[in-house]
């Protein structure tokens, strides 16, 4: 996946959490968490749905690298390269 | 319900769910939905675990739907349907009455800030600095201050105020103030966010809306099934025995008791000596007693609040709160509202109990404390709805020894374990491959929030641990 399409998944599993979340205004570099009223389970909501869609075991203590939407697509481009 | 006999149940599943309790329940959901085969077994006739209900006279009583925070909006949806979401509705009239203050509130922290500066003269700096200490606690924090330490750094001395806030919360999950703050501080915030809710329907609908779309995802639901074990091999788990049977399965979820669950279910022979010792310092919490009061057709009375948080006892006391014979009681009041097709009046008085108090007493002896529970009770009441007496056709009652029969669990138990509960009961799939544990634990995993949102995280770390 290229990371457009990358950015393109997590904002699509983000929208089936919190159908209200509004992008427009969204600053990649900020956490999500703080911008969009993400909560730790939705966090473990994005994780198993990667776990599901792309069979992406993402250890607990890595958690942090997908705080802001820039960091998510970082953390994610190489492990997705082959998708 | 109609569900699946167990002699009609296949031979081999992806996950077994012991256990129907709200963590059970949404645990297998939540597999379901991510493509795992499920098979949920329940020892009880029906699902629920204590989020339960039954029936006398035709009056419906609920056990454990007395107000619940409104982040179960939320998990709802994501967790279950939008028809679930949909069906919660607030309790805006929170009521308390006790020796040092009698209010109204509607639980929120906008009412509680005012409350505080207005009716206690709090200073207002202290108290926005109090919640928002609160707000920012978490699961990671300093565990060793306590919630009587964390009272007194903010509220010297004022015994009103502290039971004002624990009050509630100790009834909730049967903290006291020597528990963690920590643990505190997340369970009053969850509360403090919007209010108090309950669900619209009562239980009973609840628990069917959940059996239905269980169903829908496939899950295999069978109940009257109790299981005898959960089959260790080898450091893995490789099933359940139940009945006459043994059905495999790579994973087993218990929501069980997490002391059942190592003591009884696996054996303690599954699990190392280090493990052992850390799991025998677990503390189970207390019991609750209930009294159930239901109005005869035709009868009704004004609206005296939704949840009423009652004592006569001069301070508060977690220690008199559980006495057999104490003052201190909420009244769960449903009005015809609570089911608009079931249209009725009932109250619940709950009550914190010991289980050894209850536990060693004869037959003769045990009816009459319950005798005198329900007066007591009665007399409470009369204060609140004057003429209640009269206007009663139903009464039904319960102790620890009721609890520890339909849940099994260990001393009856109505809020799982203290917090070092918590991480046996995280930790427990590291010990036993394929083993876990969803529950009641750690105070903060307690409640129907917290119960519910406990079955997503674990459904995780099964989800993983299934993919690997």
């Amino acid at each position: 996946m290229t990371r457009d399409e990358i950015k393109d998944m997590i904002l699509e599993i983000i929208e089936d959490i919190d159908e209200e979340a509004e992008f427009d205004q969204l600053d990649p570099d900020e956490p999500l968490r703080d911008q969009l009223d993400l909560d730790s389970m939705d966090f473990l909501d994005i994780v198993m749905e990667l776990r599901k869609r792309y069979k992406l075991q993402i250890p607990e203590e890595e958690y942090p690298q997908l705080a802001t939407l820039t960091s998510c697509v970082n953390y994610l481009e190489p492990r997705l390269k082959d998708v | 319900m109609a569900f699946t006999p167990l002699d009609k149940v296949g031979d081999r599943f992806d996950v077994i769910v012991v256990g129907s309790g709200l963590g059970g329940l949404t645990c297998a959901n939540r597999l379901a939905r991510a493509g795992h085969h499920v098979l949920l077994l329940e020892h009880h006739t029906r699902l629920g675990g204590l989020a339960t209900w039954f029936t006398r006279n035709g009056h419906i009583f609920d056990v454990s739907l007395h107000g619940f925070p409104y982040g179960m909006v939320k998990t709802c949806r994501k967790y279950w349907t939008k028809e679930i979401r949909d069906a919660i509705v607030q309790l805006k009239n929170i009521v308390f009455d006790n020796p040092q203050f009698s209010l109204t509130t509607t639980f929120s922290r906008e009412d509680f800030v005012r409350i505080l500066r207005q009716e206690f003269g709090v200073d207002r700096a202290v108290v926005e600095r109090f919640f928002t200490t609160v707000a920012g606690m978490n699961f990671y924090d300093d565990r060793t201050m306590t919630t009587r330490e964390l009272f007194e750094e903010f509220f010297p001395g004022r015994s009103d105020v502290h039971r004002l806030l624990m009050e509630p919360i100790t009834y909730a999950n049967g903290s006291t103030l020597d528990d963690p703050a920590i643990t505190y501080g997340i369970v009053f915030s969850n509360f403090m966010n919007r209010g108090v809710y309950t669900f619209e329907g009562g239980t009973d609908r609840l628990i069917g809306m959940m059996a239905d779309e269980l169903r829908k995802n496939g899950v295999t639901i069978c109940t009257s099934a109790r299981v005898d074990r959960i089959v260790v091999e080898k450091g893995r788990t490789r099933g359940v025995a139940v009945g006459e049977r043994v059905i495999a399965a790579p994973a087993v979820v218990s929501n069980a008791g997490i002391t059942n669950t190592i003591d009884k279910l696996a054996g303690r022979d599954a699990f190392s000596d280090d493990f052992l010792a850390g799991f025998d310092r677990v503390q189970v919490n207390n019991s609750s007693c209930q009294v159930y009061l239901g109005i005869r057709k035709g009868e009704s009375f004004d609206d005296v609040g939704d949840l009423l948080f009652t004592s006569t006892s001069p301070e508060f006391s977690s220690e008199e709160m559980r006495d057999m014979e104490t003052g201190s009681r909420t009244f769960s009041v449903y009005y015809p509202r609570t089911r608009p097709d079931h249209p009725d009046y009932t109250v619940v008085a709950s009550m914190n109990a010991n289980y050894e108090d209850w536990a060693g007493l004869d037959e003769e002896a045990y009816g009459r404390a319950k005798e005198a529970m329900v007066a007591r009770c009665l007399d409470d009441l009369e204060r609140y709805i004057p003429g209640i007496r009269g206007r009663i056709d139903t009464i039904e009652s319960a102790t620890p020894r009721t609890f520890h029969r339909y849940t099994l669990h260990t001393r009856g138990t109505s809020f799982g374990t203290k917090f070092e509960g918590l991480d046996i009961s995280r930790s427990i799939f590291r010990e036993v491959g394929g083993l876990f544990h969803v529950g009641s634990v750690g105070i903060i995993m307690s409640g129907w929030l917290g119960a519910i949102n406990y079955g997503v995280i674990v459904a995780n770390d099964v989800d993983a641990f299934l993919r690997t």
